[in-house]
């Protein structure tokens, strides 16, 4: 075990090669090219031994990730905002071809206007693909869940594609401490990947052909039982690494002073961590605030959050909009409880296009929806507008 | 090499869902016969995807990735590099595109895997046309013809794909054709023997999208050739060297046969000659013909 200071870039690059992909291919966008130069410089010093294909744009990215984990060999990339949408018909393809490619997002704006700072627009927007989306709030958090991706992806009852994201800036430029076990024992808790099956000349198979709706329609809930084995699995690999590695961010949930609480935050990713703060200080005057930041948005964790609105009032922060609707997180939390729970969900709107959201403004938050002085969904900071 | 002489290894299975005298399967039948089934084939969105029949069948004896349609040089990078890890190196990787997935939307992908070193066979069956979604315009489909998107005819003329892939210095691209089995088998074998990225083209006269009867695709082709609307080539690290027909077109050794001679077989230019004939279109197909000629002449002579 050794600690290493860096940026969540650095540390995601350190945790991709640690889990030893045969095939990393990679397009630069800001804010995620620190990570692949990452990458790049550990093919340089000789630690990454894999193949490292610079290609011309993130499309190709995941095409040559699809092709390389089809012939059955381990693949990462990373990417951003408008690469993530660039790649968006082939992060289809990737999870309906069952190939558990893991992918680094860091979240940030989409454009126009050009904007760089976090947003999770980018990756809300890819809910659909099938790809397993975890949200991070700490670098610490993005080592250990890379790792732990690799090993939930490739199972044989998942077979999905994981993306990891985490907030531009907040962690993709910002050092923290990062534990960093050693090789070997990494090597133990991430095995070689055995693919089922893949492109062999000794058993030809034609992959992908035409495919009748009947068919189909088996695919796909195939890959709505395999998402519903990860929801089992997550927690596993987690204890499996906590055991390990004495290091746990929770499950599909962190759960953070729940314990008695009246009333429950549910964030994601770097609003998540920042709550922490927010909830301390609430607890402090004696308001029963609790937090449950989601890191599974895909699988819903949504037997998780109905167990939290049986207890408590639910307020969700959302660092996206479904322009014509709400906040993602808002519509799902809602739809968890549906005919189950009368509890009442606050919805809050906050951190569009990197505006800061500090534990200050997360009190305020709380303290708005504690009064239940709420409109169904709304923007904090933006009234009036 | 004789087609006599020809290898008896058939990987396109009877009963795929072709059209009768369909150059793709034509096409395939010579290449895995000098790729022989150490091959792995990447095919994006064509007809080829249509003619490997219906999940749970196939109709080819290799191990196939379908990707998506501007993806198939980004699909075989990938696959390429995988088997490289496993060292499996011997395994040929071909993509095996149409015109469409190559001269348009597929391009950027190409190019980019072309100027990485690739080592793999990239293959363009060139049928002119977007014939899996019906028959409409691609970059190459030549002037004057009709598609369901150029209703009137082609307003423009087709772009230079062999010499857009000269300009990345591969070490081996060639043109060649359906009708000439034994010109596609030595292309196909000599892009085998070596290392990094290689680029085949192949003419492929489509019936049902050319508008022509079923037995006639050979026949297409060799007039094609004949007519020098298309040439047969190949480009060694940068040296290129007509071949057959072509070859004696560009010594001057024959006259090439006007495009006329090609294209009124053709109910994809029916336009030009019905109800008259339109001689300013005809005119300028052979006059860009000769344009073209002209200009492999000062370059290649
Ligand atoms: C992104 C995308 N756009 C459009 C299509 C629809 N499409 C499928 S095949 C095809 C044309 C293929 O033409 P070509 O590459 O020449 O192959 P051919 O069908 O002639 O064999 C088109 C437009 C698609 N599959 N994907
Ligand atoms: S449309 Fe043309 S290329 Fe396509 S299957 Fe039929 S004959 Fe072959
Ligand atoms: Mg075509």
């Amino acid at each position: 075990m050794t600690l290493m200071i860096d940026t969540g870039n650095y540390i995601a690059a350190k945790a991709a090669i640690m889990a030893k992909p045969d095939v990393v291919a990679a397009y630069p966008i800001t804010p995620q090219t620190t990570l692949v130069e990452g990458i790049a410089n550990y093919v340089k010093t000789g630690e990454f031994k894999g193949e490292y294909i610079c290609v011309e744009s993130e499309h190709s990215a995941m095409c040559a990730c699809i092709g390389a984990s089809a012939a059955g060999v381990r693949t990462f990339t990373g990417t951003s905002s408008h690469g993530l949408l660039l790649m968006h018909e082939m992060l289809h393809w990737a999870a309906l071809a069952r190939l558990p490619v893991v992918m680094c997002n860091i979240n940030r704006v989409v454009g126009p206007g050009w904007n760089i700072w976090p947003d999770e627009n980018d990756s809300i927007s890819q809910r659909d693909t099938g790809w397993i989306q975890f949200y991070c709030s700490s670098n610490q958090e993005i080592f250990d869940t890379i790792i732990q991706a690799f090993k939930l992806a490739e199972n044989e009852k998942v077979l999905l594609p994981v993306m990891i994201s985490y907030n531009a800036f907040i962690l993709s430029h910002t050092s923290m401490p990062v534990e960093i076990p050693d090789q070997k024992e990494i090597d133990d808790f991430l095995r070689k990947r055995k693919s089922k099956w893949k492109l062999d000349i000794n058993n030809p198979i034609t992959f992908g052909n035409i495919i009748l709706p009947a068919d189909y329609e088996k695919i796909r809930k195939d890959m709505q039982n395999s998402s519903e084995n990860a929801k089992k699995l997550i927690p596993e690999i987690a204890k499996e690494w906590k055991k390990k590695f004495g290091r746990y961010h929770g499950d599909l949930i962190e759960r953070y002073k729940c314990e008695n609480a009246e009333y429950i935050l549910l964030a994601m990713g770097a609003i998540g961590a920042e709550s922490k703060v927010s909830i301390d200080n609430l607890r402090k005057e004696g308001l029963k605030v609790g937090l449950a930041r989601v890191r599974t948005f895909r699988p819903f964790p949504k037997e998780d959050i109905l167990k939290l609105g049986k207890q408590a009032d639910l307020i969700v922060i959302d660092r996206n909009i479904s322009v014509g609707s709400e906040g993602a997180l808002f519509s799902e939390v809602k739809a968890s409880l549906y005919d189950k729970s009368d509890t009442k969900v606050y919805g809050f709107i906050a951190g569009l296009g990197g505006k800061d959201v500090t534990y200050n403004d997360i009190e305020i938050i709380c303290k708005k929806a504690i009064k239940g002085k709420v409109k169904d969904c709304e923007w904090y900071g933006l009234e009036g507008v | 090499m004789a087609i006599k002489d020809l290898p008896d290894t058939e990987c396109v299975l009877p009963g795929s869902a072709a059209c009768p005298g369909c150059p793709a399967t034509m096409g395939l039948r010579i290449v895995f016969k000098a790729l022989g089934k150490n091959t792995i084939m990447v095919v994006p969105a064509c007809c080829t995807a249509v003619i490997e029949s219906l999940h749970p069948h196939t109709s080819f004896d290799i191990p196939v990735m379908n990707i998506a349609f501007e993806a198939a040089a980004a699909g075989a990078s990938g696959v390429e590099a995988a088997l490289r890890q496993q060292g499996k190196e011997d395994t040929t990787v071909v993509a095996w595109a149409g015109d469409g997935g190559t001269y348009d939307i597929g391009i950027q992908a190409l190019s980019g895997a072309l100027e990485r070193q690739t080592n793999f066979i990239y293959i363009c069956y060139n049928n002119q046309i977007y014939s899996n979604t019906g028959i409409q315009r691609s970059g190459a489909t030549p002037y004057g013809a009709w598609t369901t998107t150029t209703v009137g005819g082609k307003t423009e003329f087709r772009k230079e794909m062999g010499e857009i892939i000269q300009a990345h210095h591969i070490p081996y691209s060639a043109q060649t054709c359906v009708s000439y089995p034994e010109d596609l088998y030595n292309k196909l074998k000599k892009a085998k023997g070596i290392k990094g990225p290689k680029y085949i083209e192949i003419m492929a006269p489509c019936p049902p999208g050319w508008r022509f009867p079923m037995e006639k695709t050979v026949e297409m082709g060799t007039m094609a050739v004949e007519t020098g609307a298309w040439a047969l080539y190949e480009v060694e690290n940068d040296k290129m060297t007509f071949n057959g027909k072509s070859k004696l077109i560009l010594e001057k050794k024959i006259e090439r046969k006007p495009i006329e001679e090609w294209i009124k077989y053709q109910g994809r230019f029916r336009h030009l000659f019905k109800p008259e004939k339109d001689v300013k279109r005809l005119k300028a197909i052979e006059e860009h013909t000769d344009q073209m000629w002209d200009r492999y002449r000062r370059c290649y002579l």
